[in-house]
């Protein structure tokens, strides 16, 4: 006897499905195709081979950009990695200790600026670091470093760092959140037989915590990769989308927005555009594919 | 005894770091708050000091008021992220259901299809999407955002939830089909009631990268009459620099809501996250 049709779960799976194939995966798919067409003056798209990807990496007009936007991409990354979330396994190892008071206060307020939009923070520094409104500069002569003070979002050498931080300083709480629930998830008997054997506080947390909390650690890093080589907001409203000065905080971002519409008298290319976009899903898709093969399988055959 | 000082300083110092951050976290956002309800003169004399019967004014709230329509990109803003939501929700328990509770071929593609979006920012396929829109006629509209916004939120809404399903007990869907009650009713009136607690977790991982995208916005719906808050408060500020009152106001006219919301739901929230992340 044949079974009936299942058509229950045809039209369980079919608006899901329907929604992100054509509005997710298709349009994915249709932008590495249209990376390897051009735009003509008239609007024609043209099959060209791989002479985006050559525009984009050799041609000196477009590559230069293309990997100064990559360079400055590298840089915002390792400014999270290196302070954003060190500070976030501080803050959640602080947080997940034994009795200390107002762990859940702090970890409320802590968390509050990641809720925000970009917009909002990236204008609110802006106005903070403003030497018109001083108060930075006011805040730091209150420490006797008022002499320090620059412009440092005017200036070439030192707004993408200004930039990055202002960013850690958002999303420090996901990071500290993902880790504190790693951290209190930690089987109370592993700590306390280690207690027992008379193994002092900070050893327990680098050779006992910091090991078992390794897969989410690793997850952390590659959120903050994705999250970081996919950032458009923060650099737009700070900087708009030339990302001066100089181009100095130009990221993949504001690269593929301006190659996509175009600036100033230079037209934007809806092709070279996807060449852009592909560029980036390629360099995701290394990272995530890095930390699957690696990470992730490695950290499974330890994992207990 | 020595044992307790150690103790004493340990906490204090876990007190000290914690107690600085939460002041660094906060402090600008407090910032911009008081001086929104100052005087232009007090903005610039005294920007660290409580607004008082001198210095209050409510010029900027007024000049915002009337310039943008707040109102208007408040409403644009909640229809969307509200909109959205909701279909993410329904749409991804429906598949998560299918995908958790029949075997059938094909099933395990069907996961790793959807897992795909969840690492692949949206993002990437703009190119294509604005192309969709505009041979769509949606350019302009909430509805492009609103479909844009429920293909990005579906992926992470099905895993959530389909991860959920899997531990609401054999026992209540076995007992349902031997009454012959169909499939589609076990769905609806036994499945979806039970998801609740998991609801909390996908709001807080889709509302609030929907509410305050700028991107899609900007590129699908930058008419006067769709921009979403973010996109409206980007775009008055940008027009009104100089004029330090109004853009004070409307940093915290957009800044407010989140707050007080967060004042309601920080503990379903923050605890939807640490299940999330457990897990």
């Amino acid at each position: 006897m044949k079974k009936p049709f299942p058509w229950h779960i045809v039209v369980f799976l079919a608006p899901a499905f329907l929604v992100y194939a054509i509005f997710s995966a298709f349009p994915l798919i249709d932008t590495l195709r249209l990376g390897f067409y051009t735009t003509t003056d008239t609007n024609q798209q043209l099959f060209s081979g791989l002479a985006n990807y050559y525009t984009l990496m050799v041609d000196p007009h477009w590559s230069e950009g293309f990997w100064n936007a990559m360079r400055n991409n590298v840089k915002f990354f390792l400014v999270h990695m290196l302070i954003q979330n060190p500070i976030g396994l501080l803050l959640a190892a602080l947080l997940s200790m034994r009795g200390v008071r107002g762990a859940k206060a702090y970890q409320t307020l802590i968390f509050l600026p990641t809720l925000l939009s970009v917009v909002i923070i990236g204008f609110v520094w802006q106005l903070i670091l403003s030497p018109l409104w001083g108060v930075a500069e006011t805040l730091l002569g209150y420490v006797g470093l008022a002499e320090h003070f620059q412009p440092w979002l005017g200036d070439e050498s030192t707004a993408l760092f200004t930039l990055s931080l202002m960013s850690v300083w958002q999303f420090v709480g996901i990071p500290m959140m993902l880790i504190y629930a790693a951290l209190i998830a930690i089987p109370d008997e592993i700590i306390e037989a280690a207690v027992v054997e008379g193994a002092s506080a900070w050893r327990i947390f680098w050779t006992i915590r910091v090991p078992l909390i390794l897969p989410t650690l690793g997850l952390t890093t590659i959120l903050t990769f994705v999250g970081n080589f996919n950032a458009f907001d923060l650099i737009y409203s700070v900087k708009g989308a030339l990302a001066g000065p100089g181009y100095s905080t130009d990221i993949l971002g504001t690269y593929f927005y301006r190659a996509f519409f175009g600036y100033q008298s230079q037209l934007g290319s809806p092709t070279l555009g996807a060449a852009v976009a592909t560029m980036m899903f390629l360099v995701i898709l290394v990272g995530v594919g890095l930390y699957f093969f690696f990470v992730q399988r490695k950290l499974q055959r330890f994992s207990f | 005894m020595q044992h307790k000082v150690t103790r004493f300083a340990g906490s204090t110092f876990t007190q000290v770091i914690l107690a600085g951050y939460t002041v660094l976290a906060l402090f600008p956002i407090v910032l911009i708050v008081i001086n929104a309800f100052k005087s232009r003169a007090a903005i610039f004399d005294s920007p660290l000091a409580l607004p008082n019967s001198e210095s209050w004014s409510l010029i900027g709230f007024e000049k915002a008021m009337k310039n943008a329509h707040f109102f208007n990109f408040f409403g644009n803003s909640a229809i969307v992220t509200v909109t959205s939501l909701v279909l993410i929700l329904f749409f991804g328990a429906m598949a998560a259901w299918a995908l958790s509770e029949y075997k059938f071929r094909g099933n395990r593609w069907l996961m790793a299809f959807f897992a795909f979006g969840i690492m692949v920012p949206i993002r990437l396929g703009t190119v294509s999407i604005l192309k969709i829109m505009v041979s769509l006629e949606l350019v302009n509209t909430l509805t492009a955002l609103i479909l844009v916004y429920v293909a990005q939120g579906l992926p992470l809404a099905i895993m959530i939830l389909s991860e959920f399903m899997q531990q609401i007990p054999k026992e209540l869907k076995e007992a349902a089909r031997c009454d012959g009650v169909g499939e589609f009713k076990i769905f609806f009136q036994v499945i979806l009631p039970l998801i609740r607690p998991a609801v909390a977790t996908v709001a807080v991982f889709t509302m609030v990268p929907i509410w305050n995208d700028l991107w899609f916005p900007l590129i699908l719906a930058p008419g006067e009459e769709t921009q979403t808050i973010t996109l409206g408060v980007q775009q008055f500020i940008g027009q009104y620099a100089t004029d330090w009152n109004a853009v004070l106001a409307s940093l915290s006219l957009a800044v407010l809501p989140v707050l007080v919301l967060y004042m309601f739901f920080s503990r379903q929230l923050i605890r939807g996250i640490t299940a999330g992340a457990v897990k």
